[in-house]
């Protein structure tokens, strides 16, 4: 019997849902990958693994999720459209499903000259609505691109991000909504510190009733410390921290800011709990992933549920 | 219009350098109007050379002519009566134009004296911006005349990525996001309804082709 996937069984189950990041080593080493895994194993329901996030060359997010579900994990492939053409996305689409991965992610990815290639041609040959679509192709109609037939389609649960603090605003929502047209199954949505537009957000997605078509993961980032907190909301594009969160991270010593992040991180799920329409949460705590058990333990997630 | 950029002199005295006579070819028409290759930049490049000839007292003999179209055989034929006479030719025509001056003059040397760019408009004085990436299937008419293959960072069809912030593309925050004029201009006539369409995966092949694309029109042909 083929494995399936956790993600969806847990949110099919109304389980409040927790996923999180994990992101591959920059160099071949498959014990770096081992180590996060065994981390965030039993605390989380899926993890995660990034594509070469913001354009730097790592470990691929094929090879680690191969490695991650060989330890008993569950794993969600990204796949950014930045740096392979629609040939080779169908063919690891295909080879995902073959080595047993049942999750995708599918993102446009950030612009190459972001990372440590600079010099690289983005291929950008389809974007990520195509992607979500072509994947719901391959797997409902067994189909390629163009019409040719799979011998065997992939067994992927599909899923998106969204960015509710990105502009133009007015078109946030309709984007979601075009992206669960497209076929996507769940989203993840970038880090919320600002939980006054995230509401704003929600409600127009509840609205329009697209909460029932779609399973929202709310993103979930702890600071480190107030630098972070000030150098993210500064330097890194589409994200928003208002300034309250940045001066209650100021407010404690330095030694202190690590707990405090956590504390806004634990009160911010506590708050997505009680929004409409929110299915779990998607924890990225970026190279600090061994602060995921105790995250997940203080916002009373764990255990998680047997499926 | 096609636009383009002189070279730096320094890559351009490395091209010539074998050479002691020199015709130095400019274009009237799309990089006379970004400044570039035109009778008046011609006329500087000539002027330059020689200043520099001299002061490394070096004997150089330039002769300047600008046709009105570099890429049309038509009017490359008025250099017929003395390429013959100069060692190379320094075309400030664009790519199309060395090339056409090339295929004229099978045994001409011919070297740019440009760097093409790309299609674009004179945005205002001393400003061109790209807009358009000849991909051969135009769908402005979906995007309130905003290509996103050209003005998009990433190219995407079916609305903006997550970090179009105030208006200004990630990559580059002096750009305009491509998406948020889509969508500005839409909603200005309450088409925002129109970005419901999820396009499918482009035709790329109509862009790529097979090598250099053609166009073949019999009713053109006498």
């Amino acid at each position: 019997m083929r494995g399936e996937s956790r993600l969806k069984k847990v949110l099919q189950g109304g389980s409040f849902t927790v996923t999180a990041e994990c992101g591959p080593p920059k160099g071949a080493d498959p014990e770096a990958i081992r180590k996060k895994g065994g981390i965030l194993k039993g605390f989380v329901d899926s993890v995660n693994v990034t594509d070469n996030q913001t354009g730097v060359v790592r470990l691929s997010s094929l090879a680690a999720c191969a490695i991650l579900l060989q330890d008993g994990l569950d794993p969600i492939l990204q796949m950014v459209t930045r740096d392979r053409n629609r040939i080779a996305l169908q063919s690891d689409i295909l080879g995902a499903s073959a080595l047993g991965i049942r999750n995708i992610l599918c993102l446009s990815g950030d612009h190459q000259s972001f990372g440590n290639q600079p010099q690289a041609k983005g291929v950008f040959d389809i974007d990520s609505m195509q992607l979500i679509q072509l994947v719901r192709q391959m797997r409902d109609d067994g189909m390629l691109l163009g019409g040719e037939k799979l011998t065997e389609p992939p067994h992927l649960f599909v899923g998106a991000v969204e960015n509710p603090f990105a502009d133009p605003l007015s078109y946030r929502v309709l984007r979601l909504e075009k992206k669960v047209t497209a076929g996507a199954e769940f989203i993840q949505t970038q880090c919320i510190y600002n939980l006054v537009r995230f509401k704003e957000w929600m409600e127009q997605v509840v609205d329009r009733g697209i909460h029932e078509k779609v399973s929202i993961l709310g993103g979930i980032t702890p600071l480190k410390s107030a630098r972070m907190a000030a150098y993210m909301s500064d330097h890194v594009a589409g994200m928003n921290i208002p300034d309250e969160i940045i001066n209650r991270m100021k407010s404690v010593p330095a030694d202190e800011q690590r707990e405090e992040g956590i504390q806004i991180a634990v009160e911010t799920i506590q708050a997505l709990k009680g929004i409409k329409g929110i299915h779990g949460i998607h924890i990225m705590a970026i190279e600090w992933e061994e602060v995921v058990p105790q995250l997940v333990e203080k916002a009373g997630l764990a255990p998680r549920p047997a499926v | 219009m096609i636009t383009a950029e002189r070279k730096p002199l320094s890559e351009i005295h490395e091209m010539i350098a074998p050479y002691r006579k020199i015709l130095v070819v400019g274009c009237g028409t799309c990089v006379a109007e970004c400044a570039a290759g035109g009778e008046k930049e011609v006329g500087l490049l000539a002027s330059a050379l020689r200043m520099d000839a001299q002061r490394a007292g070096r004997d150089l003999d330039i002769k300047e002519v600008t046709l009105d179209r570099q890429c049309v055989y038509e009017f490359i034929d008025q250099l017929t009566e003395f390429i013959e006479q100069y060692d190379v030719v320094l075309s400030l025509g664009c790519g199309a134009g060395v090339q056409a001056v090339a295929e004229v003059f099978p045994k001409a040397i011919i070297v740019p004296a440009l760097n093409t760019t790309f299609v674009g408009e004179t945005k205002e004085v001393g400003l061109w911006v790209e807009k358009c990436r000849g991909c051969g299937d135009c769908k402005l008419g979906f995007f309130a005349a905003v290509c996103p293959i050209t003005s998009c960072a990433k190219g995407l069809f079916n609305g903006p990525c997550g970090g179009s912030q105030d208006g200004q593309c990630e990559v580059d925050p002096d750009t305009p996001c491509a998406w948020q004029l889509i969508i500005t201009r839409l909603e200005e006539v309450g088409g925002l309804d129109r970005l419901k369409k999820i396009h499918p995966p482009a035709d790329w092949s109509k862009q790529q082709g097979r090598g250099p694309r053609k166009i073949m029109r019999e009713d053109q042909k006498i």
